[in-house]
């Protein structure tokens, strides 16, 4: 992904001349991304803001604490897979295989029970799973040289369908209530769902890890430019799979807090969660490209994602239409940051139309 | 100025005989691994069930690939293009139900009409996708997961809680899909012949080549004077249309349509290309290999269940099989590359 990145960086065509000359191309647009990315948190902020207020003002319900603990409950398992999620997409790769991984890791907890193993047994075994799934996609990424983008869509099939062939239609909903009660009980003297818990505090450390540690810098460096990086010492692949790996663990975390929240192990738990991690990432700043975003503007985009939608529930907006607004503030988050540069280009491609008779006349062959 | 291009291109292909030669082969090769594969699948389970070529069962396997080798026909000029397209299952749900409310709306509007409805819908989406694209330079990953959610967000609005069943649309909507000669439906082979003209249009035609250059290194094709918002802007157009025709396909198909139609489609498209031989990063690749790829996906679906092995392990030899494809085009690419790297070097000298 990262030539296209190149591609789409400085003005490169006015009146189709050469961009500048490559040199100062890592530091400059940098500086100005980060005021810009800066800015797009701010405008998060006042996003969330804006929809607490007006949970508040519909709905009386927005503020109790069980409106509060159920809004991170029902997004708990997503902000968890997020974290990693960000860190790859970060590095310029993609993970699509998250939710997969999350129904492997269910249904897997769902098998071991039935066959008699003890819950934290399972709950061991299951992590390990989920930390072999990531490193098989970490593998296939960085060893093989294979795009991430394809890969992760095949082991996401491929991951799908274990899943199947372990449980098939088996649904298995006899857990423990001693376990069972993560799901539905809040962590004691908070509003906050276990998950929810997990969330904050995973997004604390990964935090610090991303923004205050060689780590973090390392991982902002190989997203924005893998062979500088390489050059630069940075160990590119291994920290690759160690995020893959990374987030392998977090999906199958997520697994068992989800088979724990909905006492049930099917196949399919979980399918079709990854395209609202992915956009949450997005919508939190960070380039698909790589080397730009921020954990802030992440865990605002979880609190945002989770508010819009519970304030929708509460007001009994149609609930399909949650992808509506969805799908617009993703669209918002990648043409906002650059709209001056937009009506630059804009106004440029219809001066491009008007040139064009002349250009080609050209059917063919 | 043409002709002096057109001689200087035809001295470079003189010139460059061998890489060339040996990257059809390769090329050949590649879509003949996918019908090798499909030949030993088939042969095997026609050896242990020979149920699997009954005519019956031949028409159910089309059928079902005719959608998805269609809504390939479009996704692989886009990602062709070294663009993806995650829409397209969205743009096929809207259209369905749209068009199957349309029957009971308009009484005895004409099936035709239909298809065209179909069609302007899915352009409309493709048009906005890819206007948000070429014009805004957008990574059509953010843009197309956007419309997913915007479209199948209308559609969930339009359709509330709505069904359309098979029996407000007409019976000859419904019996379209099953008319067959000799055990193939007609609308496989208008798809088939579809898909035909794209494969000639992209091999043979300057703007289908240009998609190819565009897909192998965008800034290049820029700097060579190709059009490439232009040209990117209609590989959308073109797949958000056919995710539309796809749409009417689907309801005459299933007949029943609610808010969920296509659902997750998009990702087993993009599988099926892939499979196809499509490098998901453009460049290479063809719109029949794609087809094949979805057929491939269809047949194996079909062979496990007529073989009685469980359906369950249905995904996860896709699966296998996907990465394998991702692997050897991988694998092949750099044989190509390292072979006209050397080629380059001799002729420098």
């Amino acid at each position: 992904m990262s030539p296209e990145k190149a591609a789409g960086q400085p003005g490169v065509d006015l009146q189709g001349k050469l961009p500048a000359p490559a040199g100062p191309d890592g530091t400059v647009p940098s500086r100005a991304n980060l005021q810009r990315w800066m800015r797009w948190e701010t405008g998060l902020a006042v996003l969330l803001i804006g929809t607490v207020v007006f949970g508040i003002s519909v709905s009386s319900e927005f503020l109790s604490s069980y409106n509060l603990f159920s809004l991170g409950l029902s997004n708990g398992e997503i902000a968890i897979m997020v974290l990693p999620m960000a860190l790859i997409v970060m590095t310029g790769e993609i993970d699509l295989s998250v939710a997969a991984n999350l129904g492997l890791s269910s249904s897997m907890v769902g098998y071991l029970w039935t066959h008699g193993w003890p819950m934290p047994g399972i709950i061991v075994t299951v992590l390990v799973l989920g930390l072999v799934l990531g490193t098989f996609n970490g593998l296939l990424v960085t060893r093989l040289g294979l795009p991430s983008l394809a890969v992760t869509i095949g082991t996401r099939i491929l991951y799908g369908g274990i899943a199947e062939i372990i449980l098939g239609s088996n649904i298995i909903s006899n857990f423990p209530a001693s376990y069972t009660n993560i799901g539905v009980t809040a962590v004691p003297h908070t509003d906050l769902s276990f998950s929810a818990l997990v969330f904050l505090v995973l997004a604390v450390v990964v935090a610090i890890v991303l923004h205050a540690t060689p780590l973090g810098r390392s991982i902002f460096a190989i997203g924005a430019n893998k062979e500088a990086a390489l050059y630069a010492g940075i160990r590119v692949k291994r920290i690759k799979t160690g995020l893959f790996m990374l987030s392998g663990v977090m999906c199958a975390l997520a697994g068992i807090l989800y088979t724990f929240r909905l006492s049930t192990a099917e196949f399919d738990n979980g399918t079709g969660l990854e395209l609202p991690v992915v956009a949450i990432v997005l919508f939190g700043g960070v380039s698909i490209f790589g080397g730009k975003g921020s954990m802030g503007g992440v865990v605002l985009a979880v609190l945002v994602f989770s508010g819009i939608q519970n304030v929708l529930l509460l007001t009994n907006f149609n609930q399909e239409g949650v992808g509506v607004v969805t799908g617009g503030l993703l669209l918002l988050s990648v043409l906002a940051p650059n709209i001056g540069e937009l009506r630059g280009r804009a106004v440029q491609y219809i001066d491009r139309f008007r040139r064009r008779p002349i250009a080609d006349a050209e059917p063919g062959a | 100025m043409r002709t002096a291009l057109e001689r200087r291109h035809h001295e470079n292909t003189a010139t460059v005989t061998d890489p060339r030669r040996s990257f059809d082969i390769v090329l050949r090769v590649r879509e003949f691994g996918i019908i090798a594969v499909l030949v030993v699948f088939v042969a095997v389970t026609y050896g242990i069930q020979h149920r699997f070529l009954s005519g019956q069962n031949i028409t159910f396997i089309l059928f079902d690939t005719t959608i998805f080798a269609f809504l390939a026909l479009g996704e692989a000029m886009v990602v062709i293009a070294r663009c993806v397209d995650l829409s397209v299952g969205s743009v096929l749900g809207l259209s369905a139900y749209l068009c199957g409310r349309l029957f009971s709306v308009v009484h005895g509007i004409p099936i035709p009409v239909v298809f065209l409805v179909g069609l302007l819908i899915g352009l409309g989406c493709g048009v906005v996708n890819g206007l948000i694209v070429a014009v805004g330079r957008v990574p059509s990953l953010v843009v197309t997961l956007a419309s997913l959610y915007i479209i199948r967000g209308i559609d969930g609005l339009v359709v509330g809680g709505g069904v359309v069943v098979a029996s407000s649309m007409p019976s000859s909507f419904i019996t379209m899909g099953k008319a067959t000669i000799f055990h193939v439906p007609y609308v496989t082979i208008v798809v088939a012949i579809l898909i035909a003209l794209g494969a000639y249009y992209l091999r043979s035609y300057r703007s289908g080549r240009e998609l190819y250059a565009i897909g192998s290194n965008p800034e290049a094709a820029r700097l060579v004077g190709i059009r490439t918002g232009w040209r990117v802007f209609n590989a959308f157009a073109v797949s958000g249309a056919i995710a539309g025709v796809c749409g009417v396909l689907w309801a005459s198909y299933f007949g029943t349509v609610d808010s969920t139609a296509g659902t997750g489609y998009e990702l087993q498209v993009i599988a099926a290309v892939v499979v196809g031989g499509v490098a998901i990063f453009g460049g290479s690749g063809t719109v029949i290999g794609a087809a094949l790829g979805a057929l491939l996906l269809e047949t194996i679906n079909t062979a496990l269940y007529v073989l009685g092995i469980s359906s369950f392990w249905d995904s996860a030899i896709a699966g296998v099989l996907l990465l394998v494809a991702i692997s050897l085009d991988h694998t092949i690419t750099l044989h190509v590359t390292a072979a006209r790297r050397k080629r380059g070097n001799r002729l420098v000298t």
